[in-house]
Order: structure tokens, then C-alpha cells, then sequence
């Protein structure tokens, strides 16, 4: 048989047989058996040296073609093969992706520090400092600079736990401004900050009072602040805290330590003013307390009233929480009752 | 205070219904905190006249009266009440009716016989029980005045007047009197009261020869006015005076106890009556009480008095305390027959003191506390004499005895146009604000912008420029004023690093997987004083409300257990709590404690929660002090910490707690509560941390200077160490660390065993050391004689065995 029909026959065989190989070990080794260089193609190449002058380059050519066509096939089955292989694979792999995910275990800031830590950015944000200071006070800061003199009828709003004649746990944050207020330099600028911080007053635990809460009191003071700076600063605050869309109004109210002083009212942020049981149908929900700077607590810290003057607001981050999430008993802040606070994980 | 609708109208023209008006009043001036009328929810309820009574047939107390209710026939009408009578004129509630709590009369039988309605209390038709006059407790009502039977008795009794809960503020006494609402709600309308002064007619003797007084110290009682009205009769005060009372709040009593209360509501002004028989002195005297003096108040109690009580005297003894209660010795009785009448102003801090201290606030006192209007002492006392001789049918002697007068005045006050609208920022013209001054009733002039404003007696809370730009803005209206934020030079804000490193300490611990609680600062002794981290004396609060809130903490793990306990106790059992705050310490003869920033946790349960890829895992030491390591890291402390095993504490597992020291100072403490301890106190086995930020917060930090990733391989060593099981895991690092050569980088335990194959006395640790050098690759040489090092020294130093 010469050489071509001898390279015929071995394509003929092969080709079939490479279709019908099953796994790629065996695909190999008929790789390396058919066009190895132990193999028949390299075998009959090698007789191609007893031929023709002219007959060599057509069989060379032929065998050429034998081997390229014997090699693409065994390509082809390889990628057959390869596929077929990952397919299995990853129908071994498979999961049910509904099984649910690793828990990552995380806890939450308190519903009130979220509160407090949300109004601490906002009010740096307008360039206010915030401020701490001691929760044990002196009756001096808390009572007598804040323009409420002993025997004075306003000692009963606050009714205080006292630690001796001189010292008491503070009932407001007003102390801190007080003791800031003394201290502060007008001449290198303007005084704003806030005073956020736990208080006590002597009260029996219920669904609405705590002997310990919070408060949040901010204070301006400069040489023109105007109570349309306080409306619109507490405006401001409030849109922020309770939606855009919200309105205050002011209402006259009595502090000591302020002069003009006022309740302050926002439009009801679950009814949008029309009327609910949580603004008991009159469409406002007294959110705080405000006014201009009593000059008396001015002049107490050594400040000149009839040049500077400003304004003071103070807010209850528990109150504020209520409100926000409607919390109906304050206790719920201080049990700390672990399926109540993780609910204030996510973005409220 | 109660403000009657129909009162007030007859004060000043009120040009709106009620509510608009609550609503009104709370936004210009004082707060209307609610309105009511008791006649809401009642109907068919009729002045009945009775005409007959005959005893129940089957009843030892019930009677058959026959009612005339202005129908054509009188209706029959069982009732039990002691006091009804022949001739009574009583309230009946008709069959149909709907009475107090929504309850409906129908017609029934009573013991076999025919009921056609109800004769009423008071309190059956919602009156409470305080304003009801006593001679009627415990029965029906009977009116003293023949009413056309039929009539509509709840307008008969006032029922249908609307009573307003003005919430007066301490500044705004002024509005503790009808005149002074009026005052307040005209200016609101723009409408001037319009007041009815009757004159009065002095028919008896004259008083000096009846009365004399004195005042010892007119400090004490700077105005103190006294008449006296003879030939009076004491009885019941006619509906009309009834009504006003019951409506204000206040039990009618008797005609001239009711004037004195009457005079209060309407001006203000607390009054007394005293019987001038019973005082049998003819003199009064108004001084401080000597101490241990004593006097039985109207309430029948007993006081031992002090120095600081201003008292009434009949010269002699007590026979009041001045501004707050009468005594009983001076009381007016159904007998008395001439009545002195006092109208006083007394200095407000002796009347408040001495009203708290015995437990008699009142009306009269609290009015007296917040001031009155100086300016119409005499025109209440006036209007009580003349209300006493035309009720009491008595004549008034002639004079006023006044041992110490007030002149009142009115005080003036400058302000400048430019003045109020810098406060207020706004633009109000001169015009506006002289109309708000005069719809106020205040006297004013004005001059290029100077205001000179005349504030009269009746308003003692205007005193100062500030006062009269409040009443501007509230007259002018708060919701007119713009809206603007502050415009002044730019100021910084931030938080200072203290409140920056809290904040940071308590999102470490959230991130760690700690929930924030926040608990009491007020707690019992015992738990104050528990896990205290220094020595520190207890602080309590004078007057605590409860035992468990008297003493502020000395440590923050006690209200972190509460937390836990409160949490078990509802089957919540994986917990994971921090708190951060402040405890309250104190050594020596420290009155005030220092504040200290603490942070603490407490952890119990599982920390890993069981699913279906692992198992759950306990909490543990090791749980809680990666927590507290991880937070120290944060720190950047130059100065080590350290951990050593600690058992001084009765509370804390002494096998399994650790005091945490910063060089040399104890900043911590972490571990398990004792056991003993958690089954006292009812807790599961619980692992707790607590640190001192303070000298956390104060210490050297390291700064944080970036080097480039390293450019050379790292190259690693195991060593299995056998050592004695007393060698700490501490020491050994400390020889590694001390001898590891320049190029050491870690040392990282991977291993610790004990048991099995290993002697009793001996466990063993197993490190991998990492080598590392940043200016060419380590040579296995150079790491081999490192780590030979190493381990010489471990066998020199601490006997360990390398397996």
C-alpha cells in the first residue's frame, strides 16, 4: 500500500475513534499515540525518504493535512470534553442560595445617643461647640446663675435631688452654658454651642416622668441675635430632625432664665396637622422650650446685656425619641430591654 | 386656674366662642391647657319641686315623693337620700336622662313601686366630689332659692358654662383673678374691660373703736388692711355665689368663707375672715412666731411654729398663719356675728417656706408666693365688706384699720423702637408697637422711637425692657416673625477630643457586636459600691424618691447586670451590653466627687448563635478580653498594657478575672462573675469588662508615621514549647520579645495544649515567629541563628522543653 492510502486509512479509523473517546486521559493519550513521534503520521513521514523527488512534496503536503485534520478533531473533542467537565462541575456545586447568610454580629448605639449624636452633627454643622459638664452641680450654676434665686416659686418646675445645701444633680444642662458663658471670650467671636447630657430631677418613675433623662440646651450669643434667629434656627433643627415638611409655632411660656421665652410647637409629623391621637387632634406637638437670654443670666456671667444678648432653647432627646418612633413609656429607655433597642439598628 | 366663660364675659367683650378663644389666649399670652363643660354628655335633668313625701310600704329609708318637674301632673319618685324634704326644690334627672359616667334613668319600680326618675346629688351629675358644700355630701342637693320647676338645672347650676384650665406660668400671677384674665384677654381682642365698682355704705361704728392693729415688722406684711362688718348673719351663700365657686374649683361653705374666695377668684387677692368675738382682744398683731409656739389651723391640725412663720395674733397667741391658713380658734361659725375682714400682702418667701413646710399650699398661698397686685388690696376688701353686709345682711364700721400701707405705683420703663426690633428682628413701625402698648393698657409716650411705657400695679411682672419686648412680640404675634439664622463672624464646630474619643470607644464596641444600654446614675448602696475599679467614698442624695436611687454609681458593671437580670428575666439570654458614662468617686474629705468617664460591658449567652453551618459558642474570658484588646489597641498607647490575674475582687471569679494595668496604673478589670455571686443575684454565668477612660484618655498616644509595604518576604518559624504549667503565656512572650533579634515582627500563639501525652505539671504552647527585614531578604541563616536565639534563652530562662 503506498503511503497515501496508507495515511487514508489511519485518518478514516481515527476520526471515529476520537469522537467516541470519553474522557480527556484517553484523548491525550491518542494524541500523543496518533501525532507523537513515535506515532504512525511522524511513522509514514518518515518514509517519505524513499520516494520520488517529485512525488515527496504531495505526500508531505497529504500528510500535512492528515495530521492538521487529526489534530483539529482531537481540539474539538478536548473542548467537548472540557465543557462537558465544567458542566458537571458545577452542577456538583450548585447551593441553594435561599439558606440564609453568616449573621454578622453587630450591636446599636442607644435610641437616644443616636438622637443626641444626630443633633451633635447638626448643630456643628451651623458652627456650634459642643459642650459637657458635670452632672454633680453646684446650686450656684444650676440655680442662682440661671436667674432662679432661692425661694424662688420657679425652684418647683425642677424639683431636685439634692447631695448637700451647695451641690445637686444638676435638673438641666443650663449650668454648662452658664459656666461657659463666664469663661468665654467675646472678643475672639461670637459664643455658640450646645449642652447635651443626662439630668435628674426628683420625680416618681412613670410611663411620662424618669428621675434621670436627657437634655439637649443650646445657647447663642453676640451682639445682634434676633428671636427670628431663634425661629428660624429651631426651624432649621426641627425639619431636620422630623421631616421637611414640618412648621413650628411659637407660643409665650415662662423661664426664668429667658426673656421673651416660649413653648415651641411642631405641625404633627404622623397626621401632617389635620388631627390624631398623638397631637390630640389640634395638629401641633410641643417639641421644646426657647427664648432670648434673660439679661440677669448675662449679667450673672459677667456679660455686658445691653451689648450682647442671644438666644437659649433646650429639647429632651427621650421626649424627641418618643415622638421620632413613638415610644409611649419612658422607662423603656432605662430597662434597656435588648429586643426593644436593636430595633433602632437600621437608618430610622 | 378655672376661668369661667360666662364670667369673663360679664368682665370684657370676648368676640369668640371658647375654643377659639383657648386657642387664642394660648398663643398670644397663657396657655389653655383644656376646656370643659360639665353639663357635656348630661341631659333631661330639671329643677324639681317636691310636694310630698310618704314612706316606702317595704323600705326603712326609702320615701315616695311627689315631684312637680313642670308637667301637668307631679311625677312619683323613689328616694333614699337622708336629707330630701317637703318642699324642697332638688334636681331631678327624668326617665331618658343620661346623668354622671354616661349612666340613663329609666322608669322602673323600686320594691314594687313606680320610679319615674331620680333626684340627683351633685356628684351624680358629675360635679367632683371637693366642690360639693358639705351639708350636702352625703345627699341630695337642695337648692336654697324657689326655681320655676322644669327649669333646665344644669344651667340653673351652671352646667353650662364653659370653664377654661388657664396654665399660669410663675411670672403671670396677674391672671390668677377674673380682672386679670379680663385685662389679659382684652388686650388680645383690642377690648377694655369694663368693671362694676359698687360703692359701699358704712352703717356701723366706727372701727377704732372696735379694732386696733399692729404689724411688728412691715417687711413681713407691707400692706395689711383690716374691716370689720357687725350684725352678721352666717348661712348659706345664694346659688349664684355657689356657682361661681363650685365652677372655680372650690367648695362653697358658708356666705362670708365664700366672699373671701369669691374676692380671690375675682381680684386676686387671698382674703381671711376672722370671728371678732372669738379673737376677744379686740387687737390684732401680725408678727414672726416664737419657737415652738403653736396653732391649730382651720384643718383641725396641730403646728409647732418657728421664727420664720408670720403669724396673726390676737395680741396674744396664734391665731393664724399669715397668708396661709386661719386657725380654728378664729374660725367663722354659723354663730358669728361680727367679722373682721383681712386683705394683706405678706412677703412671698416666708409665706412660701412656711406653706411647704406643713403641707398647706393653697390657692391663697401660692398667689401670695408669685405676689399680688399692690394696686387693689382696698378695692377687695372694699368689695368683700360691701359682698358681706348685703349677703350676711351686716353693717359695715366705719374705717379700715391699717397698720402698714402700700402705695402702689406705676413703674416706668424706657425703650427705644430700634431696641425691640433688634431683639425681635423685625420691622415694626413706631405705630404698631404704641397700638400693642395701648390694647396692654400701659400709659405710653413717644418721642422720635423712645418709648416711655406706664406699666400699672395689676402688671408686677413687667419690670425690665426684655419684659415689654415679650409683650410686643406676643401681641404682635410670634407666627408674624420672620424666620433667619444667626448672621455672626464664622465659629468652629467640632467635637473636642474627649467627646471624639468617646464616641469613638462606642462605635468599637457596636462594631464588636455590643449594644449600648444607658442605666440609672442613681442607684441602691450596695450596687454603687460593687466592682469599683478605686477606692471611693459613697455620695448620696439627700431626699432620695426610693432606696434604689439614692446613691450615684461608683462603677458602671452593677447597671449593666440589671440590664442582664432585667433581660433573662424575659428569656432574652444572649446578651451583649456596654455602657458608656460617667461614675462618681471620692477619697478624703471630698465633698464634691470627681466625674469619671468609664466604659463598661457585660456579656452573656452566646456570642456565636447556633445555624445550620456551626455550632453556637459560649462566651468566654477570651471573648471579652479580645473585646477590651481590641478597644486598648485602638488607643495608640506608648506605655504597655497588661493583664494580671487578679482575686481581689469578692464578686469575680477568682480563677478567671484580670486587672488591666497601663504601666504601672490599674485602668480595668475583665473576667467572670463570681459564681457564688451570680447565683445570689439570679444572673447566668456572665464575663463583664470596665475601664477607666480617664487615664486612657490623658496617656502618651504614639503617633502613626506611614512606612512603605515592605519590599522583602517575610520568613516564619513554629516552636512547640513543654513548660511548666505555672509559666504564663505573659513571660514567655516576654523572653521571645526580649531576645527575638532586629528582625523579628510577630509572635503569634497558635497552640495550647495539656492532657494526653503531656505530663500532669507541664502544658504546651505552640508560636509562630515571623521574621521580616526591610532592607534585603533574610537569609536562612540569619533567621536560623534568630530563632535559635530564642529558644536558648526560653530553655535557659524558663526551663521549657522544645518538642
Amino acid at each position: 500500500m503506498d503511503l497515501k492510502a496508507k495515511l487514508e486509512a489511519l485518518a478514516k479509523q481515527n476520526h471515529d475513534r476520537i469522537q467516541q473517546i470519553g474522557t480527556l486521559a484517553e484523548l491525550n493519550d491518542v494524541r500523543i499515540n496518533l501525532l507523537g513521534k513515535k506515532g504512525p503520521i511522524t511513522e509514514v513521514l518518515r518514509g517519505m525518504k524513499d520516494l520520488d523527488a517529485q512525488e515527496r512534496p504531495q505526500v508531505g503536503a497529504f500528510a500535512n493535512k492528515i495530521r492538521d485534520d487529526l489534530t483539529e478533531a482531537i481540539q474539538s473533542r478536548k473542548e467537548q470534553l472540557e465543557q462537558a467537565q465544567i458542566q458537571q462541575q458545577l452542577a456538583a456545586e450548585t447551593i441553594d442560595v435561599t439558606l440564609p447568610g453568616r449573621p454578622i454580629q453587630r450591636g446599636t448605639s442607644h435610641v437616644i445617643t443616636q438622637i443626641m449624636d444626630d443633633l451633635e452633627e447638626f448643630f456643628m454643622g451651623m458652627g456650634y461647640q459642643v459642650v459637657s459638664g458635670p452632672e454633680v452641680e453646684e446650686d450656684h450654676y444650676n440655680f442662682e446663675m440661671m436667674n432662679i434665686p432661692a425661694n424662688h416659686p420657679a425652684r418647683d418646675m425642677q424639683d431636685t435631688f439634692y447631695i448637700n445645701d451647695e451641690l445637686l444633680m444638676r435638673t438641666h444642662t443650663s449650668p454648662v452654658q452658664a459656666r461657659t458663658l463666664e469663661k468665654h471670650d467675646f472678643s475672639k467671636g461670637p459664643l455658640k454651642m450646645i449642652s447635651p447630657g443626662r439630668v435628674y430631677r426628683r420625680d416618681t418613675d412613670d410611663a411620662t416622668h424618669s428621675h434621670q433623662f436627657h437634655q439637649l440646651e443650646g445657647l447663642v450669643v453676640d451682639k445682634h441675635i434676633t428671636l427670628a434667629d431663634l425661629k428660624g434656627t429651631l426651624l432649621a433643627m426641627v425639619r431636620h430632625v422630623f421631616g421637611a415638611d414640618r412648621e413650628i409655632r411659637l407660643r409665650p411660656s415662662y423661664f426664668p432664665f429667658t426673656e421673651p421665652s416660649v413653648e415651641v410647637d411642631v405641625t404633627c409629623f404622623r397626621c401632617g396637622g389635620v388631627g390624631c391621637p398623638v397631637c390630640k387632634y389640634t395638629g401641633w406637638i410641643e417639641v421644646l422650650g426657647a427664648g432670648m437670654v434673660h439679661p440677669n443670666v448675662l449679667r450673672a456671667a459677667g456679660v455686658d446685656a445691653d451689648v450682647y444678648g442671644g438666644f437659649a432653647f433646650g429639647l429632651g432627646p427621650d421626649r424627641f425619641a418618643m415622638l421620632k418612633y413613638g415610644i409611649d413609656d419612658i422607662r423603656s429607655f432605662y430597662q434597656n430591654d435588648l429586643r426593644f433597642l436593636s430595633q433602632f439598628q437600621r437608618e430610622g | 386656674m378655672d376661668v369661667s366663660y360666662a364670667w369673663l364675659q360679664e368682665l370684657v367683650d370676648v368676640p369668640v366662642a371658647p375654643t377659639e378663644l383657648a386657642d387664642k389666649v394660648s398663643r398670644t399670652g397663657i396657655e389653655v391647657e383644656s376646656i370643659k363643660r360639665y353639663a357635656d354628655g348630661l341631659k333631661k335633668i330639671v329643677v324639681g319641686h317636691v310636694l310630698s313625701l310618704e314612706p316606702h310600704p317595704d323600705s326603712d329609708h326609702l320615701q315616695i315623693a311627689q315631684v312637680d318637674v313642670g308637667e301637668d301632673e307631679p311625677r312619683q319618685i323613689i328616694c333614699g337620700a337622708p336629707n330630701v324634704g317637703k318642699d324642697q326644690y332638688v334636681i331631678v334627672a327624668l326617665p331618658g336622662a343620661r346623668i354622671a359616667d354616661n349612666v340613663k334613668i329609666k322608669k322602673g319600680k323600686i320594691r314594687g313601686v313606680e320610679s319615674l326618675g331620680m333626684i340627683c346629688a351633685l356628684q351624680e351629675i358629675g360635679y367632683p366630689e371637693n366642690v360639693v358644700p358639705k351639708a350636702y355630701a352625703n345627699g341630695i342637693y337642695v337648692f336654697n332659692e324657689a326655681i320655676k320647676p322644669g327649669s333646665d338645672a344644669l344651667e340653673v347650676l351652671g352646667m353650662n358654662d364653659t370653664i377654661l384650665d388657664f396654665e399660669i406660668t410663675p411670672n403671670r400671677a396677674d391672671a390668677l383673678g377674673m380682672r386679670g384674665v379680663a385685662w389679659e384677654v382684652g388686650a388680645t381682642y383690642g377690648n377694655v374691660p369694663h368693671f362694676t365698682d359698687e360703692s359701699i355704705q358704712e352703717s356701723g361704728q366706727p372701727i377704732t373703736d372696735l379694732l386696733t392693729a399692729e404689724v411688728a415688722d412691715a417687711k413681713d406684711a407691707p400692706s395689711y388692711q383690716l374691716r370689720v362688718v357687725q350684725n352678721v348673719q352666717v348661712k348659706e351663700s345664694p346659688l349664684w355665689l355657689q356657682r361661681r365657686l363650685w365652677n372655680a374649683g372650690i367648695r362653697p361653705t358658708n356666705n362670708i368663707v365664700d366672699i373671701t374666695n369669691y374676692i380671690m377668684l375675682a381680684y386676686g387677692q387671698p382674703m381671711h375672715a376672722f370671728d371678732y368675738d372669738k379673737l376677744g382682744t379686740g387687737k390684732i398683731t401680725v408678727r414672726r412666731a416664737t419657737d415652738k409656739e403653736s396653732l391649730t389651723t382651720l384643718d383641725g391640725n396641730d403646728h409647732e411654729l418657728n421664727d420664720q412663720d408670720i403669724v396673726i395674733t390676737n395680741g396674744k397667741i396664734p391665731v393664724a398663719l399669715a397668708g396661709v391658713m386661719g386657725g380654728l380658734s378664729t374660725e367663722i361659725t354659723e354663730s358669728s356675728q361680727t367679722v373682721v375682714l383681712e386683705a394683706a400682702d405678706f412677703a412671698p418667701v416666708n409665706i412660701r417656706k412656711t406653706a411647704l413646710k406643713y403641707n398647706l399650699r393653697s390657692q391663697a398661698s401660692s398667689r401670695f408666693e408669685k405676689g399680688i397686685d399692690v394696686g387693689s388690696i382696698n378695692q377687695a376688701l372694699d368689695e368683700a365688706a360691701r359682698l358681706v353686709a348685703e349677703l350676711g345682711t351686716g353693717d359695715i364700721a366705719q374705717g379700715v384699720v391699717a397698720p402698714t400701707n402700700i402705695k402702689a405705683e406705676d413703674t416706668i420703663i424706657n425703650i427705644t423702637l430700634d431696641r425691640i426690633n433688634h431683639v425681635l428682628g423685625t420691622e415694626l413701625s413706631a405705630e404698631v408697637v404704641e397700638k400693642i402698648f395701648n390694647q396692654l393698657g400701659f400709659g405710653t409716650r413717644q418721642e422720635d422711637g423712645l418709648f416711655t411705657v406706664s406699666i400699672p400695679s395689676r402688671r408686677w411682672d413687667i419690670a425690665i425692657e426684655a419684659d415689654l419686648v415679650e409683650e410686643v412680640a406676643r401681641i404682635y404675634g410670634y407666627d408674624d416673625l420672620p424666620s433667619t439664622l444667626p448672621t455672626t463672624t464664622l465659629t468652629l464646630g467640632a467635637l473636642t477630643p474627649v467627646q471624639a474619643r468617646l464616641k469613638r470607644s462606642r462605635q468599637l464596641l457596636e462594631g464588636a457586636g455590643l449594644t449600648q444600654a444607658i442605666t440609672y446614675g442613681l442607684t441602691s448602696p450596695e450596687k454603687a459600691s460593687r466592682f469599683m475599679l478605686h477606692d471611693s467614698l459613697v455620695t448620696q442624695v439627700s431626699f432620695p424618691m426610693t432606696t434604689d436611687h439614692q446613691t450615684l454609681r461608683m462603677n458602671l458593671v452593677s447597671g449593666l447586670l440589671d440590664t442582664i437580670a432585667y433581660n433573662v428575666a424575659r428569656k432574652e439570654t444572649d446578651l451583649a451590653l456596654y455602657e458608656q458614662g460617667r461614675v462618681f468617686v471620692k477619697t478624703g474629705d471630698q465633698v464634691r466627687p470627681d466625674e469619671r468617664e468609664y466604659i463598661a460591658g457585660a456579656v452573656t449567652g452566646n456570642v456565636q448563635l447556633k445555624d445550620w453551618q456551626q455550632p453556637a459558642q459560649a462566651v468566654d474570658f477570651f471573648t471579652v478580653k479580645g473585646i477590651v484588646e481590641s478597644l486598648l489597641a485602638d488607643f495608640s498607647l506608648v506605655s504597655p498594657i497588661n493583664f494580671e490575674a487578679d482575686a481581689s475582687d469578692d464578686n469575680m471569679h477568682p480563677g478567671q478575672t484580670a486587672a488591666i494595668f497601663l504601666g504601672t496604673d490599674k485602668i480595668g478589670m475583665v473576667g467572670r462573675l463570681h459564681p457564688a455571686f451570680e447565683k445570689a443575684q439570679g444572673l447566668p454565668a456572665t464575663f463583664i469588662f470596665e475601664l477607666d477612660l480617664e487615664p486612657l484618655m490623658a496617656a502618651d498616644k504614639t503617633e502613626i508615621i506611614a512606612q512603605p509595604a515592605p519590599k522583602f518576604p517575610s520568613v516564619t518559624r513554629d516552636m512547640a514549647l513543654l513548660v511548666d504549667k505555672q509559666v504564663t503565656n505573659a513571660q514567655i512572650e516576654v523572653v521571645i520579645a526580649a531576645h527575638g533579634g532586629a528582625f523579628l515582627k510577630a509572635v503569634t500563639l497558635f497552640d495550647v495544649y495539656a492532657g494526653k501525652g503531656i505530663a500532669d505539671h507541664q502544658k504546651s504552647l505552640a508560636y509562630t515567629l515571623t521574621y521580616r527585614r526591610d532592607d534585603q531578604t533574610l537569609t536562612e541563616d540569619e533567621v536560623n541563628a534568630a530563632f535559635d536565639q530564642v529558644l536558648a534563652h526560653l530553655i535557659e530562662e524558663l526551663n521549657v522543653t522544645i518538642r
